[in-house]
């Protein structure tokens, strides 16, 4: 006997089975693929163990704080965020408003990233693997251009998946592999999120746990790589110097904020179906220092693999030098070798100092190829398949690095599109007949249908653009509105008795001073900063251009003023609702006060008036 | 191993041997094939003479179209390479990576969105019997909820009807000893 579909509460809510689920979706959404291939770039470029302290402080007066609020909210008021909002005060139901549109932008850019990793993963079965060859060139007496100039990898990466153009306003043609591997992720998410969490909270005992498991196992193969130990003294050794500059201390703060999937509307979508009397102070400590640990837990395997990658860039350099040499003096084989390789180059510079200048040695050092240093997409589609061509058995670990990769971005999915589902739900626009199965459908088929122009020759461009953007500033200001709006216009006391109806125990000090003081005042300062630095230089990208002279480096080129008013309307447009909800409200309310017959309502709606 | 002069004697065989099947002349002889300035880099010069004419060589476009055609079996016969065995001015040719028919990629594709499929179906089609059957459910609630009503007027034992007929029935035994008792 299989359960009905909505297991019904009092109230008719679905909830979690148990609360283990519960506390793994939320950390499965914060979680994502930016604590993979963003934190340990930020660790190595700002001062390695150094940039801890910047990132706990950060943790302990923006994460935990933020993260509490929202779990609280949502299972206080027992509703996702557009209905929450509207609880609270209708004037603030701009906010809810805000995290919806910005949980549907995310939603709709994030897949296709999910898709790219799909389509590592499907090529992963091929032996050999098909980004450490080049493909021959029309006459097969060479190798193809683009691929000889720039390496296998990058060559897989720009021109065989993405078939990227040289500029953001050539949109090139839909690539069709693209869309097969897109409808997939979209027919998994919808697979996944068919029945809101009663599927999802299934799924989440998967692609929550699996990455850990992986990343164990890269941890126990990445250490026992040559080189593994330089690229972690690399990674850990602090510089304390970099403190001083602070840049440091705002990508420590963006990051936290990021990386909790704060203001998403997710968070507080999961704590709605929670049961009322459920300790939410815990949950939320809990998921943040699981969130950093993750984080730190992650950066291991990276670094040690980094360290590995290097190590063996700086060994073929080396190796190559040596071969020259060898060549040009006709020297025996083996007669030098890479630990006496200074001392002869030293000697022969003495004898022969024009042969040695002629050769065109390359200076190989260490240091210059740990240097290198990237984040992102680059980090894992071409540095870390780089390497992975290098380790024994290749197939198998790039098949689990990209699952791995799969389910972190998949958990987060999850969060995103629960952040769309539970207010569209609530809203009542659509009718309670419509069973959640069609819902969910239409929205997986809309969303899939509009990211179709992420799968153009220019939609990477695109995909940084909205990440740049709409993921960014946006989540500053409606976090910065939520903490605004609990604090002074639910108002402390209130909450305060709320929270301690479901946990039990009072808000003590360190809640009440950083929801009152510190939170809004970190929000406004790290807004202030974001802002500045992005209006300080012309926006501009990096272009992958064949043509350009300094191939295979790439092109900076600005964008179009017409991008650029798109960027700025991707960044704007969750925003306006603020003010936009706001105005529509105070202006019914003054139609409404004109008219001396109606007795205005409440605004400030009391507590379980609406529910 | 080390290059000794029975591995120059295996390369100017291997020289004479691509020089035969190259021009099919079964002229050339080991002798023809001179080395000279051999380093211990293992590098060296060699030329090959015709047979005919002990003095002339031949033209190095032939050797080298010699070499090309027969490179994979020069190669193999030293255990080396085209990277560890090279000749100058001889580029290889290289050769075009096994292509299977249909691109793995799409096989691999094809399962997992075979899976995927089946699995939405699956849960869909679950989804649509256990709404038609609470939906059964429910309106089996009621229709037994209607019979108990129907139950409940007929438990009373006896029916409405039956008790209306007997309350207006007069009991002829009372009634007829009515003088007997004592009148007040």
């Amino acid at each position: 006997l299989s359960m009905p579909p909505e297991i019904p509460k009092e109230d008719g809510r679905p909830k979690w089975d148990n609360k283990f689920q519960y506390i793994l979706s939320c950390i499965g959404f914060a979680v994502g693929l930016g604590n993979v291939w963003r934190f340990p770039y930020l660790c190595q470029i700002h001062g390695g163990g150094a940039f801890l302290i910047p990132y706990f402080i950060a943790l302990l007066f923006e994460g935990i704080p933020l993260l509490h609020l929202e779990l609280a909210l949502g299972q206080c008021l027992r509703k996702g965020s557009i209905g929450a909002w509207n609880t609270i005060s209708p004037y603030l139901g701009g906010v809810g408003v805000a995290s919806w549109m910005v949980s549907v932008l995310v939603s709709l850019y994030y897949n296709t990233v999910l898709t790219w990793v799909m389509w590592y993963f499907i090529n992963s079965f091929q032996e050999p693997l098909p980004w450490s060859v080049c493909p021959l060139n029309e006459n097969r007496t060479g190798l193809n251009e683009e691929c000889y100039e720039s390496t296998a990898v990058n060559y897989f990466w720009y021109r065989k998946t993405l078939n990227i153009t040289p500029d953001v306003t050539e949109s090139g043609t839909l690539q069709w592999w693209l869309i097969l591997c897109l409808a997939t992720c979209w027919a998994i998410v919808y697979l996944c999120t068919i029945r809101g969490i009663e599927t999802t909270g299934k799924a989440i005992y998967v692609t929550a746990i699996f990455p850990y498991l992986v990343l164990t196992i890269f941890l126990i193969q990445g250490l026992t790589l040559p080189g593994a130990t330089e690229g972690l003294a690399y990674l850990f050794t602090p510089n304390l110097n970099t403190l001083k500059n602070p840049r440091v201390w705002l990508d420590a703060a963006t990051q936290i904020f990021f990386s909790l999937s704060l203001a998403f509307g997710g968070l507080i979508a999961f704590a709605s179906y929670n049961p009322s009397k459920n300790d939410c102070e815990k949950d939320a400590v809990i998921v943040a220092i699981v969130n950093s640990v993750t984080s730190l837990y992650a950066s291991i395997p990276v670094f040690s693999v980094l360290g590995f990658k290097a190590t063996t860039a700086y060994w073929d350099c080396l190796d190559r030098n040596i071969i020259s040499i060898i060549n040009e003096f006709d020297l025996p084989e083996e007669s030098i070798m890479q630990q006496n390789y200074t001392a002869w180059v030293s000697l022969l510079n003495s004898s022969y100092p024009e042969k040695i200048a002629g050769l065109k040695l390359k200076s190989c050092d260490l240091q210059e190829f740990l240097d290198q240093s990237v984040s992102g997409t680059g980090l894992a589609f071409i540095i870390f398949t780089q390497a992975m061509i290098l380790m024994p058995g290749s197939q198998a670990w790039a098949i689990l690095f990209f699952i791995m990769l799969f389910s972190l971005g998949l958990s987060s999915m999850f969060g995103n599109i629960e952040g769309v589902f539970t207010p569209l739900l609530e809203l009542r626009v659509v009718s309670k007949s419509i069973p959640k199965e069609l819902l969910s459908g239409i929205i997986c088929l809309i969303c899939f249908l509009i990211a179709l122009c992420f799968t153009l020759g220019s939609g990477s461009y695109w995909i940084d653009i909205f990440d740049s953007y709409a993921g960014s500033v946006p989540l500053l200001v409606i976090a910065f509105f939520e903490v605004i709006g609990v604090a002074y216009v639910y108002k402390i006391k209130r909450f305060s008795k709320d929270v301690k109806w479901m946990t039990g125990r009072k808000l003590n000090f360190y809640w009440q001073t950083t929801w009152r003081l510190i939170s809004p005042l970190l929000l406004f300062i790290v807004f202030m900063a974001f802002v500045t630095l992005q209006i300080q230089k012309p926006p501009s990208y990096a272009a992958w251009n064949p043509k350009y002279e300094g191939f295979p480096m790439k092109e900076e080129k600005v964008y179009p003023p017409w991008v650029q008013a798109i960027c700025v309307l991707l960044a704007v447009l969750p925003c306006v609702f603020i003010p936009l909800v706001a105005l529509f409200h105070l202006v019914k309310r003054t139609r409404r006060s004109k008219d001396p017959s109606f007795v205005p309502p409440e605004v400030f709606s009391s507590q379980g008036a609406d529910s | 191993y080390a290059w000794d002069a029975n591995e120059e004697y295996l390369f100017k065989a291997m020289v004479a041997f691509a020089m035969r099947r190259y021009s099919s002349k079964s002229t050339t002889q080991i002798s023809n094939v001179l080395l000279c300035n051999v380093t211990d880099r293992v590098s060296f010069w060699f030329v090959v003479t015709d047979s005919s004419d002990n003095v002339t060589t031949v033209p190095g476009s032939a050797v080298e179209a010699a070499i090309r055609m027969n490179r994979n079996r020069i190669n193999s016969a030293f255990l080396l390479s085209d990277k560890t065995l090279q000749f100058l001015k001889i580029t290889s040719t290289l050769s075009p990576p096994v292509e299977p028919s249909t691109p793995v990629w799409l096989i691999v594709f094809g399962v997992v969105l075979c899976l995927i499929v089946a699995g939405i179906v699956f849960l869909i089609v679950a989804g649509i019997q256990t709404r038609k059957k609470k939906n059964k459910e429910s309106t089996e609630r009621e229709n037994l909820e209607e019979k108990g009503e129907v139950t409940v007027t007929v438990e009373n034992g006896i029916p409405c009807e039956t008790l209306d007929l007997k309350a207006g029935h007069v009991n002829g035994v009372f009634a007829a000893d009515d003088e007997r008792f004592t009148s007040l």
